[in-house]
């Protein structure tokens, strides 16, 4: 028996392929919680479980050339977007192979070839400079874009104003994705936010907004080639705001006091991005179980490599210590 | 009563102006208010409004005249109402004493009549009146103030490389808040000559992230002093992504602008913030005195693959010094240079300081004293070598800067000269600063907390 198909459904091989980048993504960020606890992985370490149906889904609508930049919780973008877990991996361990040679830790990690620009420290100092790839395209009269993520937390930075209101007036192809995962560290989205509906903030500078459901990786898809159709026909900025949800703590040192378990364990049971798709693979494909295990095992094996890699790999030559200050 | 109309200030460093209009003729009735002339100034061409009702009885200088100092009488009106009581704001004729306090200069006036004078003798490098581009058919070089030459370094740059953009406030339409970037516009259009919003934090990330993606912008502070709503995104940004991408991912954009003490703008509008800048890895600093050497380093920062800070200094920009022609002609960053050379007592210092030092060392001469003075041009990388072998040579060092005492350019060469010159020190290594106090507003108190040729002299005199 053959599943009927409409024009609009995707591939069985398209949606297999965003259930492996999601677990990839999941999977490597919890082999990096367990690097943290064993030592290799030092400083600040902000995980991304739960909300991998955001990057996967909007990297389903990227092309080649457009840009992507986002704040300091960036694995999951960095491997999205094509760059080698192992040498993200690296980058977290500190290591001579790692993206940034060791020297930016995992809160500020780069890909030239990926188009990838950060990995930035300072919440809501990603969102300008996604502004200025925006404005490079238009300076340069190419089609490409500039996906700029933010948190919900750095929706209340000033700085992010001053974006919308220059990206509008100069329109410039921009798709500015909040990422509200409903607290910004501790403080939830309703203690810090006067508007929660962070879809209509831009609403002042003619913006359009809309709200997705960031857990559904096929309706961030859905959105995102609302948003990318907008800003490649020269209309301008658009702002989804994706809600969704991180599992763990901001950083690795999180008390977890301001939310209950319950709440997490609820949003775990109910709206798992990886699980949902899990089972539409299941009823509409008629995968087995034995066919995902081997999608799992093979992630597992991936990550598991890349953990190796990276425990195995080299520091920087002190030398390095004095190098990459000036071109 | 007959009354004299003054040249006046039109803005807080304008200290002559050209008549480029007359919009009344002898006879004419004006009433308050009537716009009569049109007066250009350092930073623009303002219109003149009458303040009293009247016949206007003589004009006293032609349309067109150039360079007339404020408070020279520009036209005689006849009062509508012979029988008025004179009110302040008259001023008789013939009353020298009385002229002054309508339109008050806006600067230390005795200091820098000190300057003037003493500046006069030294030649045509410092002191002479801004004049659009005097060419000597025989010269490789022109005349050129500090202003028209940073412009022009940003023309030839913008002309050579179509990935060369300005962006900042007031930049294109209103032709540059001091005029730096007059006429570009018309050139380069809108899509290269970038008016922003006032909005600094913002756009100064905006040329970043375009400086990412190989696009070199030249991002203008209006002054240095609102580079402070954006100094998250120069130092965490701009300077340290190259750093923090393994050397992938370098920024070469250029933020210029006024920087210093302006003249009477107070405390928010008035300081020197190079040792903020200088001390930040990743950012190059440079901050010329000189017409040439605002071009040429202008010129490199541009070419430079990496965040160069070029600072300005507003009471400089009118000054005219020789420049050349050629188009291709770049100074290194990093390179000091002597601006004349003495055997008792070497002058460290950079921007405006030059000029005090110039004018204390022609004083100090005339007792019998010789400076070496060395302009240091760029505060990052600074040029350690020339400093240290001029004071083995000199054995006594003065630096001299507007910013603050404390951590200052000063400072860290002082700790160069102990480790690097002890030896050949035969006094303290002195600093002479701006005053650890905020920049106040009132004329005496503003003055106190500047440096001066004088401080200088008196300095100097404790270690000669």
């Amino acid at each position: 028996m053959t599943v009927k198909k409409t024009k609009k459904d995707l591939s069985e091989i398209t949606l297999t392929n965003y259930y492996k980048q999601m677990l990839l993504i999941r999977r490597f960020e919890e082999k990096a919680g367990q690097l943290y606890g064993m030592g290799h992985i030092g400083g600040f370490c902000h995980l991304y479980i739960g909300q991998e149906a955001v990057v996967v889904g909007l990297e389903s609508v990227a092309k080649k050339g457009d840009q992507r930049i986002t704040s300091y919780r960036d694995h999951g973008h960095m491997i999205a977007c094509g760059m080698e877990p192992k040498n993200v991996m690296s980058e977290l361990t500190g290591k001579h192979n790692g993206y940034s040679k060791g020297k930016g830790g995992s809160m500020h990690m780069f890909s030239k070839e990926k188009n990838f620009f950060g990995g930035h420290g300072i919440v809501g100092a990603q969102v300008p400079i996604g502004g200025g790839l925006a404005f490079a395209n238009r300076y340069r009269k190419n089609k490409l874009l500039s996906f700029t993520y933010f948190g919900d937390g750095a929706a209340n930075q000033g700085q992010v104003y001053e974006t919308f209101n220059m990206a509008s007036l100069w329109k410039l192809p921009v798709i500015f994705v909040i990422e509200n995962n409903q607290y910004a560290m501790g403080t939830s989205l309703k203690r810090a936010s006067s508007t929660p509906a962070l879809y209509t903030r831009g609403a002042a500078f003619g913006i359009p907004g809309q709200a997705v459901d960031g857990m559904d990786v096929l309706k961030v898809r859905a959105a995102g080639l609302i948003a990318t159709k907008h800003c490649r026909t020269g209309k301008g900025p658009f702002i989804l705001e994706m809600n969704t949800y991180r599992y763990r703590g901001h950083s690795m040192s999180d008390p977890a006091k301001y939310r209950t378990r319950d709440e997490v364990q609820k949003m775990r049971a109910e709206r798992d991005p990886i699980d949902n798709l899990r089972s539409i693979l299941v009823k509409r494909f008629k995968k087995t179980e034995d066919d995902l295990k081997l999608i799992d095992r093979a992630v597992k094996a991936e990550i598991s490599e890349a953990a190796d890699f990276a425990i195995n790999s080299d520091e920087p030559p002190t030398s390095e210590l004095w190098t990459d200050i000036y071109n | 009563m007959p009354i004299e109309i003054l040249m006046p200030a039109l803005s807080p460093t304008m200290e002559e102006g050209n008549l480029s209009k007359w919009l009344v003729k002898e006879g004419d009735a004006v009433k308050s208010g009537d716009i009569i002339a049109e007066i250009e100034t350092d930073k623009a061409v303002m219109e003149f409004e009458a303040v009293e009702d009247g016949l206007i009885k003589k004009l006293l200088v032609e349309d067109g005249t150039q360079n007339i100092k404020i408070n020279t009488p520009i036209a005689i009106v006849q009062l509508n109402d012979e029988k008025n009581h004179k009110t302040t704001l008259d001023v008789p004729l013939k009353n020298e004493d009385d002229v002054h306090f309508q339109t008050p200069l806006p600067e230390d006036k005795e200091n820098h009549a000190v300057t003037m004078s003493k500046q006069a003798k030294l030649g045509s490098s410092t002191v002479e009146k801004q004049k659009e581009m005097i060419e000597d058919p025989n010269s490789n070089t022109i005349k050129q103030s500090v202003r028209e030459a940073i412009r022009d370094a940003m023309a030839e740059e913008m002309r050579s490389d179509s990935e060369v953009f300005l962006m900042g406030e007031e930049v294109a339409d209103y032709q540059g808040a001091y005029k730096v970037s007059q006429g570009l516009v018309d050139e380069f259009g809108n899509d290269r000559i970038i008016d922003t919003p006032i909005t600094e934090h913002g756009f100064t990330g905006v040329g970043i992230g375009a400086a990412f993606t190989g696009l070199k912008p030249i991002v203008e502070f209006m002054t240095f002093n609102f580079a402070m709503q954006a100094m998250d995104q120069i130092v965490n940004s701009a300077a340290k992504t190259l750093y923090m991408s393994g050397g992938q991912m370098g920024c070469p954009i250029v933020f210029r602008g006024p920087n210093g003490a302006a003249a009477r703008v107070a405390a928010q509008h008035s300081q020197d913030l190079s040792a903020w800048f200088a001390s930040i890895p990743g950012l190059k600093v440079v901050h010329p005195y000189s017409a040439s050497d605002a071009k040429g380093l202008l010129k490199s920062a541009i070419r430079d693959p990496n965040p160069v800070v070029f600072l300005e200094n507003e009471l400089l920009y009118g000054d005219v010094s020789k420049v050349t022609k050629s188009t291709n002609t770049l100074i290194p960053i990093g390179k000091a240079k002597i601006v004349q050379s003495g055997s008792d007592l070497t002058f460290v210092s950079f921007g405006i300081g030059i000029k005090h030092c110039l004018v204390a060392a022609e004083i100090l001469q005339t007792e019998g004293f010789s400076i070496e003075i060395i302009d240091l041009r760029s505060l990052r990388p600074i040029d350690k070598e020339i400093i240290i072998n001029s004071v083995k040579k000199t054995n006594r060092c003065i630096t001299v800067e507007e910013g603050f005492p404390v951590c200052s350019i000063g400072n860290y060469i002082s700790s160069l000269l102990m480790e690097f010159a002890f030896d050949y020190l035969d006094a303290p290594v002195l600093n002479c600063s701006g005053k650890d106090v905020p920049m106040p507003y009132a004329a005496n108190l503003e003055k106190e907390a500047l440096i001066s040729p004088s401080e200088i002299v008196e300095r100097a005199k404790q270690i000669l």
